[in-house]
């Protein structure tokens, strides 16, 4: 990536700026979550810039290396005519994370926000329609939290309009609770 | 009047003998295991040789069903519909460690094991596990068909018994 171009979005946004690093080619820029959609909408539209795919948006949970802020929102940035790349990190505080959604800059955040959102708790502000992708609307919690318990189990199949089934109450209602015989010989979490 | 099946035990050893070399499977393939399931009905395994080489893709017209890969809890209440529409007396294999036990999975997503949501006959280990196993499950049980030792025989004669003693 050209270094005038990487200097001219870090100039423009330099009181948003956390902090940047780069390693083996690929630079990394550690922004505020407040003016996220002005400086995606920066990247794409800049001549020099011109960062026109969205290649990926995840989340990284930091509990158990103990780091303050908890959440981190990675965008990946790709730019098929300069061919370039750029990472933008947004540092999230525990509790009821909130990002402003790039749903308006890149189309393609629609599903990688829904897919952040249904793992990690995410919201994302703006976001057309946030709902469940991956899992179902029962499931409670988000299951790529580093706290989210290892073994716990959340049935579809025992949801409480089925167990009118003779089968399930004679075999599953009655017998050791979902998950039982995992214990001892599985639980890592002892 | 017409013959009671239940009470005679030659017709009813006639029956599981035609019942077990006459299988028609209903697949139900999600994972990798699928790939050890295909060259089972190839010329090489031959599946047919034990009779159940007649793969449906509508269980009203199957009785055995072929768990072969990873089922999801999303997946289950799928499965169960499916196991519940299967004509009777109908049989279950676990196809797998994921479909046995739900194998190195232990998460959120994947239910540990089938019998959780299925009554399970036969469990064939390994992943995946090698035709030759297959095949030693699928002679195992036929083994049980003939002793009427299935699920879903057990629960029928129960139910011939419970109406014995009702009458």
């Amino acid at each position: 990536m050209s270094k005038a171009a990487l200097e001219a979005i870090k100039k423009k946004f330099s009181s948003e700026l956390l902090s940047e690093h780069a390693q083996h080619g690929d630079e990394t820029l550690v922004v505020k979550k407040e003016k996220l959609v002005q400086i995606a909408e920066f990247s794409r539209d800049d001549a020099e810039l011109a960062f026109d795919v969205l290649v990926d948006l995840t989340v990284v949970d930091y509990l158990i290396e103990g780091r303050t802020p908890r959440f981190e929102v990675v965008l990946h940035l790709r730019s098929t005519s300069k061919k370039h790349r750029l990472r933008l990190k947004v540092p999230l505080e525990e509790g009821a994370p909130k990002v402003p959604s790039v749903v308006g800059v890149w189309k393609s955040a629609t599903w990688m926000e829904r897919e952040a959102y249904d793992m990690y708790g995410v919201v994302f502000e703006g976001h057309p329609d946030l709902r469940r992708i991956l899992l179902y609307p029962e499931f409670e919690g988000h299951p790529l939290r580093k706290d989210y318990p290892m073994a716990r189990r959340q049935p579809l199949y025992r949801r409480p309009e089925r167990q009118g089934d003779v089968w399930e109450q004679k075999h599953i209602l009655s017998g050791p609770a979902a998950g039982d015989h995992f214990k001892g010989t599985y639980d890592l979490d002892r | 009047m017409g013959i009671e099946l239940h009470r005679s035990q030659y017709l009813q050893e006639l029956l599981s003998w035609a019942r077990k070399y006459s299988m028609f499977v209903q697949p139900y393939v999600t994972a990798c295991c699928g790939m050890e399931y295909m060259p089972l009905m190839g010329p090489r395994y031959d599946l047919s040789r034990f009779g159940c080489e007649f793969v449906q893709f509508t269980p009203r017209h199957t009785d055995l069903l072929f768990v072969v890969g990873t089922i999801t809890e999303k997946q289950a209440p799928v499965l169960r519909m499916i196991y519940d529409q299967m004509a009777e007396p109908k049989f279950v294999v676990a196809f797998g460690v994921c479909a046995s036990s739900g194998g190195f999975y232990q998460n959120y997503a994947v239910v540990p094991g089938i019998d959780q949501i299925v009554p399970v006959d036969v469990y064939i280990p390994g992943c995946p596990p090698r035709p030759e196993q297959i095949i030693d499950g699928i002679v195992r049980l036929q083994e049980m068909i003939q002793r009427g030792e299935t699920h879903s025989q057990r629960e029928l004669s129960g139910r011939a018994t419970q109406g014995r003693q009702a009458g």
